[in-house]
């Protein structure tokens, strides 16, 4: 029997919450395999339970200060079905999908420049001292101010929209509570022409970025997999909403076109035992194949064309670099998530100028029903939520699927191929910690919604052997 | 060191739901319940790069907090810019957005830290645990007292989490 060494690290800076990374070395110190594991958020179900349908989309924003909105919006669209309101008014879908937009926006700005940037503008083995935001902000002056000015405006829009930054109520079941004043659209506007130029060049960055490095980054973290989007009934990209479609590797068509309702025929979750988060896979694939990325990169994927002329342009260039193909590369991940920025704010441009955002036919109900289902793609992929209420209006039921959540296999897959790569021995070095937390930065994980209270945060390397004991520890922060 | 009409910012963050996570929040409520005029109040979830921005404009910056391991009821401290890694920069630490708007914007506010010692995190819970509310009730009847004395500094060195003692004397009620 062979002996199994563990590497631990914990935990992964500069990703949501809580992670702890465990490489499993056999006897002669060749990687097994490499584990992530999440401090996944529960009792969420517990928290809902018997909680008015309608109170849903305000509460869920409690889940997770780095994306309310798309916790909101997927609610809210799942309590549509509830009051049968799914057909929303112009008005109403316009100022989700405003606010969707804005959220994409300010999310995709704030993690690459200043979560994925430092490694790619001062290189992976760079000193963590200078390779952040700070670094970020001492030597590239402009990037960073630009950077900070684009995610203030994505949190304007937010709040136009929202009503507010925390615990934004603007949409309800069946529509919006509010229009966008002329007052506030004109304030958006002022500074639209800037934040469409600094997303374009956002793109250029990671375009160049990406080509330059292409021969270091094509086996970095990377392997074949599915991919899983929603996308509009005519094949284009759609941010907020569709029917879901899932591809292989080599661009096959798993499933197309399937009402996000009957998610359940689809997709399935498989439970391991030294995970408390589980692992999605396509039901009729199995779990050892089923599994599937989610987020930018499988968007670009799954979708056969985007419908704003910038971001198509660059969709284009990004298909090309593999020939039309897929993308399988964790790195290209960036690439993609800046055509996404790039995408919302054409939207966003596009919508500022819409009339209809100022109308009064904000809310629509129809048929009464007791299960709803809400789908989104939000900033780091797909966002399942899943409700079932009694006849008291009260919640029975909550099932959701987060975007990290689907991209568990994967994320785990990438930190093994580093690990793989780049461990040496048992020792943690600074090299592979740095290409670990490079890995997994790529996916944009939200590992847990974690209090932030004072005085919490660590980071702390550590090296453990098969009883426990801690043969090596590095920490950081 | 007093600061004669100032303009000050007051930003409490955290998750009002997640119990005293939401300690920051409740305690920028309660503060504009109380009609609180000569400042600016702002929540969030949770301190970001683009505060940065937002606070470079002010000459004085509370940030609020719960915190789970200091002294109770409250501390009271200065906040010096940081130009270190955090565990999580979605999230960012109040040294570093200082250090950032000093940075990027040229600001020359000063920040101090109020930290309100919470007990139960991490669970969904939309209410304070008694203990906490205690505890907000104090830090609230002291941060009037700050903003109308203006002696930050002073309440450093009484209240700072290094001091030993944190506020073991309650801070004089409001008259």
């Amino acid at each position: 029997m062979s002996v199994i060494k563990r590497v631990v690290i914990e935990p992964v800076t500069r990703v949501e919450g809580h992670g702890k990374v465990t490489i499993l070395l056999d006897e002669a110190g060749k990687v097994v395999q490499a584990r992530l594991h999440v401090v996944e958020f529960r009792g969420f179900e517990r928290f809902v339970q018997g909680r008015l349908f309608w109170e849903i989309p305000v509460l869920v924003q409690r889940l997770c200060g780095i994306c309310p909105v798309s916790h909101h919006l997927a609610a809210a669209k799942a309590m549509d079905i509830i009051v049968g309101g799914e057909k929303l008014t112009p008005t109403a879908e316009k100022l989700r999908r405003l606010m969707h937009y804005g959220q994409m926006y300010q999310s995709h700005a704030l993690h690459f420049f200043h979560l994925a940037s430092p490694d790619l503008l001062f290189g992976f083995d760079a000193d963590p001292a200078i390779r952040n935001v700070i670094g970020v902000a001492a030597k590239y002056p402009e990037l960073a101010v630009q950077a900070v000015m684009m995610r203030k405006y994505g949190q304007e829009i937010i709040k136009a929209t929202a009503g507010k930054k925390i615990h934004g109520t603007g949409a309800i079941p069946g529509g919006v509570n509010k229009n966008l004043s002329l007052a506030e659209r004109d304030v958006l506007l002022k500074d639209v022409d800037q934040n469409m130029a600094w997303a374009n060049s956002a793109v250029k960055i990671a375009r160049e970025y990406t080509t330059a490095h292409l021969k270091e980054l094509l086996p970095f973290g990377s392997f074949d997999s599915n991919h899983l989007s929603l996308v509009r009934a005519d094949g284009a990209m759609d941010l907020y909403h569709g029917n879901l479609r899932a591809v292989d590797a080599q661009g096959k068509t798993i499933f197309d076109q399937i009402d996000y309702q009957k998610y359940v025929d689809l997709i399935a979750e498989d439970v391991r035992d030294w995970s408390y988060m589980k692992f999605p896979f396509i039901k009729k694939l199995g779990p050892e194949s089923g599994w599937y990325r989610v987020g930018p990169l499988a968007r670009m994927n799954t979708a056969d064309f985007i419908d704003t002329p910038a971001a198509e342009a660059a969709r284009k260039e990004f298909r090309a670099v593999t020939g039309g193909k897929p993308n399988n590369v964790t790195m290209a991940y960036h690439w993609a998530r800046m055509i996404e920025l790039l995408h919302s704010m054409e939207k966003i441009q596009t919508l500022l100028h819409d009339k209809d955002l100022q109308g009064s036919d904000l809310v629509v109900k129809g048929q009464r029903r007791e299960e709803g289902v809400g789908l989104i793609e939000a900033p780091r992929g797909t966002l399942f939520h899943h409700y079932r209420v009694d006849k008291n209006d009260q919640v029975v039921m909550a099932n959701l699927i987060v975007s990290t959540t689907h991209n568990n296999e994967p994320m785990n897959r990438a930190v093994t191929k580093v690990a793989q790569d780049h461990l040496s021995g048992v020792e943690i070095t600074e090299g592979l910690l740095n290409r670990i937390e490079v890995a997994i930065r790529a996916y944009d994980p939200c590992l847990s919604c974690a209090t932030h209270a004072l005085g919490q945060m660590a980071l702390e390397v550590s090296v453990v052997d098969p009883e426990g004991k801690v043969l090596d520890q590095k920490s950081r922060g | 060191m007093s600061f004669p009409g100032s303009h000050i910012l007051v930003y409490g963050y955290g998750n009002p739901g997640r119990g005293d996570d939401g300690l920051g929040p409740a305690f920028v409520e309660a503060l504009e319940l109380l009609g609180a005029t000569d400042l600016d109040c702002e929540s969030d979830y949770q301190l970001a790069i683009e505060d940065a921005a937002s606070l470079a404009k002010y000459d004085v910056v509370v940030f609020v907090d719960a915190d789970a391991k200091g002294p109770a009821p409250f501390w009271f401290d200065r906040v010096q810019p940081s130009r270190e890694l955090s565990f999580s920069s979605h999230s960012a630490s109040p040294g570093q957005v200082v250090g950032l708007a000093r940075e990027m914007f040229g600001a020359q506010v000063k920040a101090y830290a109020l930290g309100i010692r919470g007990y139960h995190f991490g669970e969904l819970s939309e209410s304070l645990s008694e203990q906490a509310r205690s505890n907000l009730a104090l830090a609230l009847t002291f941060a009037q007292r700050a903003v109308r004395e203006q002696q930050f500094d002073e309440y450093t060195r009484q209240f700072g989490i290094d001091s030993g003692r944190g506020c073991a004397c309650d801070p004089q009620p409001e008259a």
